[in-house]
């Protein structure tokens, strides 16, 4: 951890310190701290699940604090509602645009707080004063238009402006948080948004800045706060902390040493399990060859909407193909719907994991036991003796972080909740198991299990497809990457071409 | 041979690695509290035991049974008869409710069922059991039409049993041909008014219902496939549950309690009145599932509680005929008492409540 030294005054416009926050069965903050000065951009950083939502939550009163104390200009506070946080000066930006887009851009911009003439919004003085605002922003619009028709980027600036503008009855922003404000945002848009910032810095507001874009950290941000699994890792000064520190700060040693490991190919020269040739699907598949071998695991790279998941679905039967064949084990198949792949012996974790995978009020025991109940029909029940052997067997072989099986699934966190769908699917014991993302969202430590146990269900002699946007994830136990582009497979690699760089520059579209 | 010991090795040193993990992550999470199986069945019985307790103070011969021609009266056995058609609806109406539906057409499938009994009846060269098996045919029917347009036809709940609810009570008065039709069958009669062993014979058919109900959940997966679909359609499907099957199953059950329950009241009255057969019923159904404690949108649920809900509402206007209260004031008593019940129900309500009490009394200690 890095000394403080303060770049504008002594004392911190806002200060979080040993804040405890609980969900039920998991702490979700453990003893965080934040410190921000007036004028400075403070990075926020941490993988998904690091707790860096719910400390902004704690911050600007959309959730309770369970200890620990925030101080504003050194008086000890206590936000009830999100408007207490506001009325004190902490303005948040969500990541989703949260305006109206069917009113106009003046309307969002002082909602809640029109100015009034004889009881009535004064639409013209409205208008004036939000122009006179956005000007501060160098953004020159017509503000009377609605707001839908204006691209993503003004939508966010307005955003932004609205954080920021002077509300009736309130204190002057001090505090603005920004939720991955670039997340979709182009270069050219994020420049601008950049300008804002600095702007704002000048006029003395402190700014949270959470975002996955490391350069972004490094272009804007004074300060770096990391954050891992709930608890404060440090704090440090961007200029003397160089980007690989950053990233282990964030992930942690388990990871990085998990990362750099051999592929694993439990059989060398295996038949393939499954044979895809031309497969056709709508508009999401085209022209698909793939032969996945037995007993080896393939990884699926390629951007968001480039096919991957579609596949995915495809070989689960949940989308149907409309040319081309498919065979499974040696046999031709046609697939209609998921029970008839799983009665094949094809698993699939979907990629949405909340509104696909778990179900969530029911318990870890029955949502493990599920999938095998479906495949030996309701008529055939599991005991409940059964299904708790079931549970435990799992919860211990996978590490499930739980008190106990009767828990509901809904209430663990992310990285839980996918080994609770995994076990689900070993529980079955697929032939082939497609996973699709199978670590997005979920904290550094399941993210490592489940890599591990990836390389292990290949070792026992599983199949598996891994899709995954993490291209170092996919080397570290990929015996070949499918790469799709615009949802066609554009490059096959394997060997010594199977490297993150080689992988990157397929997807991009550069000669392999 | 170096190979398998490299893997061993790695193994090792992996399984070394996920124990520490596992300490640092177990470190992270507190035993959270599961549900009470107890406490979802305390508060409707608690509120019933209240109903109970009003009604001895109201009337002191209230818990009174006499013994009579070889059956049981007394305003408990009164209640729980008339509790018979909305139990078995609502027997019914939990497995659609846990699905995420809601079928209003129960009360308007009473009345077909109940037209199809006293016609028959009246024609007279059929059987009982004949009667009471077209009868349950024609409920199921009736479900089958409700849950194909559910499942299949992609149309929502309460918007496609709305067009059964309205459509059944014209069917029902076009097989009586707008009159009212009388029977004279003592057996058949003997469905709504005799009874057996002691207890009323729709008493029995009730516990039949629900034992038969129960076992068919309970010792098959349907019970947790319909939770399943019910808390997340799409996640069931994706693990093999054919969550159609599972719609269209439910409103085809809930059809064939709703015949049940039409035979019931055809039986008692000895008729079949087609505009006023189940009336209404299917909202006292749907209030009684509501007040056994599951949710609206579908997931958990469960019988008994269901059919404890139905006796609290029957209680409820027992009570208020007992009290002598004018019947003017009976369906807004009703109203309070249940919105009452409900929010003794909720969690939140009573945390507030709790919340009240223990600031009045650090008000009170300090003054």
């Amino acid at each position: 951890m890095s000394e403080q030294s303060n770049n504008s005054s002594a004392t911190p416009v806002l200060q979080l310190r040993q804040i405890n926050k609980n969900f039920p069965g998991v702490k979700a903050l453990q003893q965080a701290q934040l410190s921000l000065y007036a004028g400075e951009v403070h990075a926020l950083l941490g993988e998904n699940g690091a707790g860096k939502s719910t400390l902004v939550k704690v911050m600007t009163g959309v959730l309770q604090k369970d200890g620990g104390e925030l101080l504003l200009d050194s008086t000890a506070l206590n936000f009830d509602t999100p408007k207490d946080a506001q009325q004190a000066g902490i303005s948040t930006v969500y990541q989703e645009v949260n305006l109206l887009p069917n009113l106009s851009v003046a309307h969002n911009l002082f909602l809640g707080s029109e100015p009034k003439r004889f009881g009535l919004i004064d639409k013209k003085a409205m208008a004036n004063q939000a122009r006179q605002l956005l000007s501060t922003f160098g953004l020159d619009i017509n503000v009377t238009a609605p707001l839908s028709e204006f691209s993503v980027a003004v939508q966010q600036l307005v955003a932004i402006a609205r954080g920021v503008a002077p509300k009736r009855g309130a204190a002057c922003t001090k505090v603005l948080v920004l939720d991955e404000p670039t997340a979709s945002l182009d270069a050219d848009e994020v420049q601008t948004l950049f300008q804002v910032l600095r702007q704002l810095k000048q006029q003395g507001v402190a700014i949270v800045f959470i975002t996955h874009f490391l350069d972004q950290v490094y272009q804007i941000s004074d300060r770096i706060t990391v954050m891992r699994n709930g608890c404060f890792v440090g704090e440090y000064q961007t200029a003397h902390l160089n980007k690989a520190e950053l990233i282990a700060a964030m992930l942690g040693k388990e990871l990085c040493q998990q990362r750099h490991q051999a592929p694993c190919v439990a059989v060398e020269h295996s038949e393939a399990i499954l044979i895809a040739r031309q497969l056709n699907s709508g508009q999401s598949v085209q022209q698909l060859d793939l032969d996945l071998p037995a007993g080896q695991a393939v990884g699926l790279a390629g951007l968001l909407g480039s096919g991957r998941t579609e596949i995915c679905r495809l070989l689960f039967g949940l989308d149907q193909a409309d040319g081309g064949t498919l065979s499974f084990a040696g046999k031709p198949i046609k697939l209609s719907n998921p029970a008839q792949a799983i009665a094949l012996g094809i698993a699939l974790c979907p990629e949405d994991r909340k509104t696909e995978g778990v179900i969530a009020p029911l318990s870890i025991r029955e949502n493990i036991s599920l999938a095998l109940q479906a495949k030996q029909g309701w008529w055939r029940v599991i005991s409940k003796k059964k299904q708790q052997q079931l549970a435990d067997f799992y919860i211990e072989k996978l590490q499930i972080a739980t008190p106990d099986a009767d828990k509901p699934i809904g209430q663990l966190s992310g990285g839980n909740q996918q080994k609770v769908i995994l076990a689900r699917w070993l529980a079955v014991e697929p032939k082939l198991l497609l996973l699709d993302e199978p670590t997005r969202g979920i904290d550094i430590g399941a993210h490592a299990e489940i890599l591990q146990l990836i390389r292990q269900l290949c070792q026992q002699g599983m199949s598996l497809l891994v899709t995954s946007s993490e291209l170092e994830e996919l080397t570290a136990f990929s015996s070949k990457v499918v790469v799709m582009r615009d949802r066609k497979k554009v490059a096959e690699l394997s060997g010594e071409d199977l490297n993150p760089d080689r992988i990157m520059a397929a997807i991009a579209g550069a000669s392999v | 041979m170096t190979n398998e010991a490299t893997i061993l090795n790695s193994t090792q040193s992996d399984q070394l690695k996920a124990e520490q993990l596992k300490a640092a992550r177990q470190a992270r999470y507190s035993p959270g509290q599961s549900a009470h199986q107890f406490s979802l069945y305390l508060y409707p019985l608690l509120a019933l035991a209240l109903l109970l307790l009003v009604n001895v103070l109201l009337d002191p011969q209230f818990f009174s049974l006499q013994w009579q021609d070889g059956r049981l009266y007394g305003p408990l056995i009164d209640i729980v008869n008339r509790s018979a058609p909305v139990a078995l609806l609502a027997i019914g109406m939990s497995l659609v409710i846990a699905t995420g539906g809601i079928d209003l057409s129960v009360g308007a499938v009473m009345a077909i069922c109940g037209a199809v009994c006293a016609n028959l009846l009246v024609l007279g060269d059929w059987s009982i059991p004949a009667v009471i098996g077209l009868a349950v045919l024609t409920g199921l029917a009736c479900g089958l039409v409700n849950g194909f347009m559910v499942s299949y036809l992609g149309i929502q709940p309460i918007v496609a049993t709305l067009v059964l609810m309205v459509a059944g009570r014209g069917v029902a008065q076009l097989l009586n041909q707008g009159q009212i039709v009388t029977f004279q069958n003592p057996d058949f009669a003997a469905l709504g008014s005799g009874s057996f062993l002691g207890l009323p014979v729709p008493v029995w058919l009730v516990l039949l219902a629900l034992l038969i109900m129960q076992l068919l959940l309970k010792r098959t997966a349907l019970g947790l496939f319909i939770e399943a679909v019910g808390c997340n359609a799409k996640a069931s499907r994706y693990l093999g549950i054919d969550d159609r099957g599972i719609k269209l199953t439910v409103y085809l059950l809930a059809g064939g309690c709703a015949a049940l329950a039409g035979i019931i009241a055809t039986a008692d009255i000895q008729g079949s009145d087609a505009n006023n057969a189940g009336l209404w019923l299917e909202l006292d159904a749907i209030l009684a599932v509501v007040i056994g404690g599951a949710a609206l949108t579908g997931g958990r649920f469960s019988l008994p509680r269901a059919v404890i809900g139905v006796l609290i509402i029957q209680a409820l206007s027992t009570t208020i005929v007992v009290s002598g209260l004018p019947a003017k004031f009976n369906l807004l008593i009703k109203a309070l008492v249940i919105l009452l019940v409900l929010m003794l129900q909720s969690e939140l309500f009573r945390n507030q409540l709790k919340a009240l009490f223990s600031f009045n009394k650090l008000r009170g200690g300090k003054a």
